[in-house]
């Protein structure tokens, strides 16, 4: 077992290692693994990428270029909110490009930011396959359309209100 | 469970479609509520309103079924409830409304005349699903499910679900089956066309220890939504569909690939996968008749180029997705090496059609070279947006106008965009063409998976061929230089003539760009990733030549050439504006009317500001 020589220290380790148990020995597992671990984390940090490649017995370098080919993939960490501005072709046509740009002055983020605090991030997203509500805003798997800057306070004011919530 | 019924007996497609299309209202004494649960639904205030029809039911002590389907495909009116046995439909609802209708509707029996949305149409019109101009001139077959049927295995049962899959197994052979497919002469809905009898037949001609079916979920095209809807409304016939390919073409073992983007769309299909098997659909000895036959659940990470099978299959075995030269097609060798056959979530969909049906019915629906009905997505501007299923042949005119209800606003009609990043956009004079997959190929687009953007005016045909390369060029895995560099080359140019820094030969320029990667790229990528230029450099030249000659953007969407312009219906003719002009860039007299020469103008806005007729418009940024 690579237990022992694992780089990943207790609770990561612990998080980590049934992702790639239950991978283990099936052909074409990287990138479902990759997915889980990224679920589990928001992010995949250098850490969790050698753990896969010392589990799975691949090559680093080919963990990395599969990483970096897909734009699901983040090796940088990404805010606990994700807003996403859907850039396909109805919520362009609809200005999808001029609400990211609204919504990157109001939150004082550039797309691929995230806040100071770690709360919010803003990026951009292809299609979500809700082309008719366009133009589309997602915010991990909630999807709100026909969205415009404007309602991005009250939006921001419900995401708090639920946060406080949960900690309760 | 099933009754094993002689082709003979199976139902004709005209009369199985008349049965279909009235399945929703066939027992009136059946009293339910149908609460439309796709993606753009449930992800708005739909939650909401569920809760609020569902506590209104238990204070009355109502004990209706409330099913949550998949996506009814209006889904710029959601959420949307319909009540039957009468299939009135509430659109644009709230919860207090819900309550409303469970109270007066449901219980009371009147129907709710004051919510009843969707004028202009006469409000007779409005009640009934089946008499809505929307649905009333769509041909429902692929999606007649995803407005009925919950998307679970119980309930497709109920409505002549896997009754093709066991007809198939217990009746026919392989070859049988695949003669069927050829004969309806369905071809692939992922774009490419390929006839998909055909694709079978050599599928299972091709040796190999171990075969695969995949299911092509992966959808990359921006802006269209079929197949994200069937996942998630309709899992069990896109199952049944594979399981019966599998069988057509001894394979053993499946794969849906779909993309990551959509989560309910994975969740439903996990779900689909996990009741057939725990009904031996899947699994071994499916129906103790021998066959055996699994499917695993795939997610994609975010690659359009992914959805090219090649690459699909380069991206499954765990690597980065990059295309393959074919031949040797992946139903020679693909996954792993082994023969594979790849279609598209759509194509698979129309399987247990044609098998219940009969291949000669199916064959009836749409044009010589293309049977059947296509699902589109509707989206852009256009009154209703939505799925629109129609046969084969069917013209842009009719989608748009009669459909869709025309263009919102006073605008005018600019482009329909057919097939995505490697299709093109059509214009007015393409109104009437009946649309299917060669009447498009004619004209430089395709019909690619379905996506159907509309424009109106406001939309810069420059911009929007510049949009598609943007997105091309970021996808461009990189493998093949003609597509690597020629897409980069042609972004350049698209983004200098936005700019107003184009060049007399420009137009040369993307064609000769345009062209060279057509006849050289590696994929079909590539090969087609010049089609949205190409498109819009015949059919809207003369945009092209505005910005480069004259500096200006007619719609008034590219900001740095975005210039005043003088509506001459509201200007008076005063001649104030011509008198301020520091630039010196207006002209004109009291009997031919002022213009503004956009290459003089420097946008100062003084104009704008001192109309005293607000005719002036523009200069600012505008956005569609
Ligand atoms: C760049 C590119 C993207 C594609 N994307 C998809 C897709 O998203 N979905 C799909 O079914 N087919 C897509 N295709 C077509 C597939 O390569 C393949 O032809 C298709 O899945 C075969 O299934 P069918 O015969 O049922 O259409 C794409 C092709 C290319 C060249
Ligand atoms: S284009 Fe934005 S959801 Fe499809």
């Amino acid at each position: 077992m690579t237990t022992e020589t694992s780089i990943l220290e207790g609770e990561l380790q612990a998080r980590l290692q049934p992702i790639v148990e239950r991978y283990r020995g099936k052909r074409g597992a990287v990138i479902p693994v990759l997915q889980e671990i990224q679920g589990v984390l928001g992010y995949l940090p250098r850490k969790a990428l050698i753990f896969v490649a010392t589990e799975l017995s691949i090559p680093l370098a080919e963990i990395y270029s599969v990483v970096s080919f897909y734009s699901q993939f983040s090796t940088v960490p990404v805010g606990r909110h994700r807003l996403e501005v859907c850039t396909g072709t109805a919520c362009y046509v609809k200005g999808s490009h001029q609400l990211l740009e609204e919504l990157g002055e109001k939150l004082n983020l550039e797309p691929g930011q995230v806040s100071p605090d770690g709360r919010l991030s803003l990026a951009t997203t292809r299609c979500v396959g809700a082309c008719s509500m366009a133009p589309v805003l997602k915010i991990g798997e909630e999807l709100y359309g026909e969205f415009t800057a404007d309602k991005i306070e009250q939006l921001l004011g419900s995401l708090a209100r639920r946060e406080e919530a949960d900690r309760e | 469970m099933f009754s094993k019924r002689r082709s003979e007996e199976m139902a004709p497609v005209d009369t199985l479609w008349e049965e279909l299309k009235h399945a929703h209202i066939a027992s009136p004494a059946e009293r339910w509520i149908l609460l439309c649960g796709g993606l753009p639904c449930s992800s708005t205030s739909c939650c909401e309103v569920k809760k609020a029809t569902q506590d209104e039911l238990d204070k009355h002590r109502l004990s209706l079924e409330i099913k949550e389907i998949g996506c009814i495909g209006d889904c710029s009116e959601g959420p949307t409830i319909i009540v039957y046995p009468e299939g009135v439909i509430y659109r644009k609802l709230k919860p207090d409304l819900a309550r409303e209708i469970i109270r007066e509707h449901v219980k009371a029996g009147n129907i709710v005349e004051r919510l009843l949305r969707g004028d202009p149409e006469p409000r007779e019109e409005l009640r009934r699903r089946e008499k809505m101009p929307f649905y009333r001139r769509q041909s429902r077959l692929v999606l007649r499910n995803c407005e009925v049927v919950k998307p679970d295995i119980e309930d497709y049962m109920k409505h002549r679900g896997y009754s093709a899959l066991a007809y198939v197994l217990s009746q026919m052979t392989p070859e049988q089956v695949i003669k069927q497919v050829k004969l309806s002469g369905l071809r692939g809905r992922g774009g490419g066309g390929f006839p998909t009898g055909l694709k079978w037949e050599h599928m299972l001609g091709s040796p190999g220890e171990e075969k695969y079916v995949i299911c092509n979920g992966d959808e990359g095209d921006p802006g269209a939504f079929m197949d994200r809807n069937l996942l998630e409304g309709d899992p069990h016939s896109v199952l049944e569909g594979m399981i019966i390919a599998g069988y057509a073409t001894g394979a053993g073992q499946g794969f849906i690939y779909v993309r990551a983007e959509y989560p309910l769309a994975v969740r439903r299909s996990m779900q689909a996968i996990e009741q057939a098997r725990e009904n031996n659909l899947l699994g071994e000895d499916i129906l103790q008749t021998g066959f055996s036959f699994d499917v695993e659940l795939r997610t994609g990470a975010g690659a359009f180029v992914c959805g090219e099978e090649t690459a699909l299959i380069s991206s499954l075995q765990g690597s980065r997705g990059d295309p393959e030269p074919r031949p040797p097609f992946p139903v020679q060798s693909g996954l792993w090496n082994l023969p594979t056959l790849i279609n598209n979530v759509e194509t698979l969909a129309n399987i247990p059609i044609i098998l219940l049906c009969g291949a000669d019915s199916f064959a009836k629906i749409g044009t010589a070279g293309s049977r059947g009905t296509k699902v589109f997505a509707l989206a852009g501007k256009v009154r209703h947006t939505g799925l629109v299923e129609v046969p084969f042949g069917t013209t842009l005119r009719e989608i748009i106008y009669k459909i869709g209800g025309g263009i919102p606003g006073d605008k005018t009609f600019k482009a329909a965009q057919t097939g995505g990043p490697s299709g093109g956009c059509l214009g007015e004079q393409h109104l009437d063409l009946p649309l299917d997959y060669d009447s498009l190929l004619d004209i430089g687009s395709m019909i690619g998976s379905g996506g159907l953007i509309i424009m109106d005016e406001d939309t810069c045909m420059v911009d929007i061929a510049r949009y598609y390369l943007d997105f091309t060029q970021d996808e461009s895995c990189g493998k093949c230089t003609p597509c690597r560099v020629g897409t980069k080359r042609l972004l350049e140019i698209l983004t200098r003539i936005t700019h107003g820094e184009g060049q007399e030969d420009d137009l040369e320029r993307l064609e000769y760009w345009g062209r060279l990667i057509k006849n050289t790229a590696l994929c079909g990528l590539g090969r087609s990733a010049a089609n949205p230029v190409l498109s819009t450099l015949r059919y809207f030249k003369s945009e092209y030549v505005a910005h480069i000659r004259d500096h200006y953007c007619p719609a008034g969407v590219c900001e740095r050439l975005n210039r005043p312009r003088i509506n001459q219906e509201i200007c008076r003719a005063c001649g104030l504006c011509a008198r301020i002009c520091e630039a010196a860039a207006i002209s004109g007299s009291k009997e031919t009317g002022y213009r503004i020469d956009p290459a003089l103008c420097t946008a100062c806005q003084r104009c704008l500001e001192e109309c005293p007729f607000e005719a002036i418009t523009g200069g600012e940024k505008v956005h569609a």
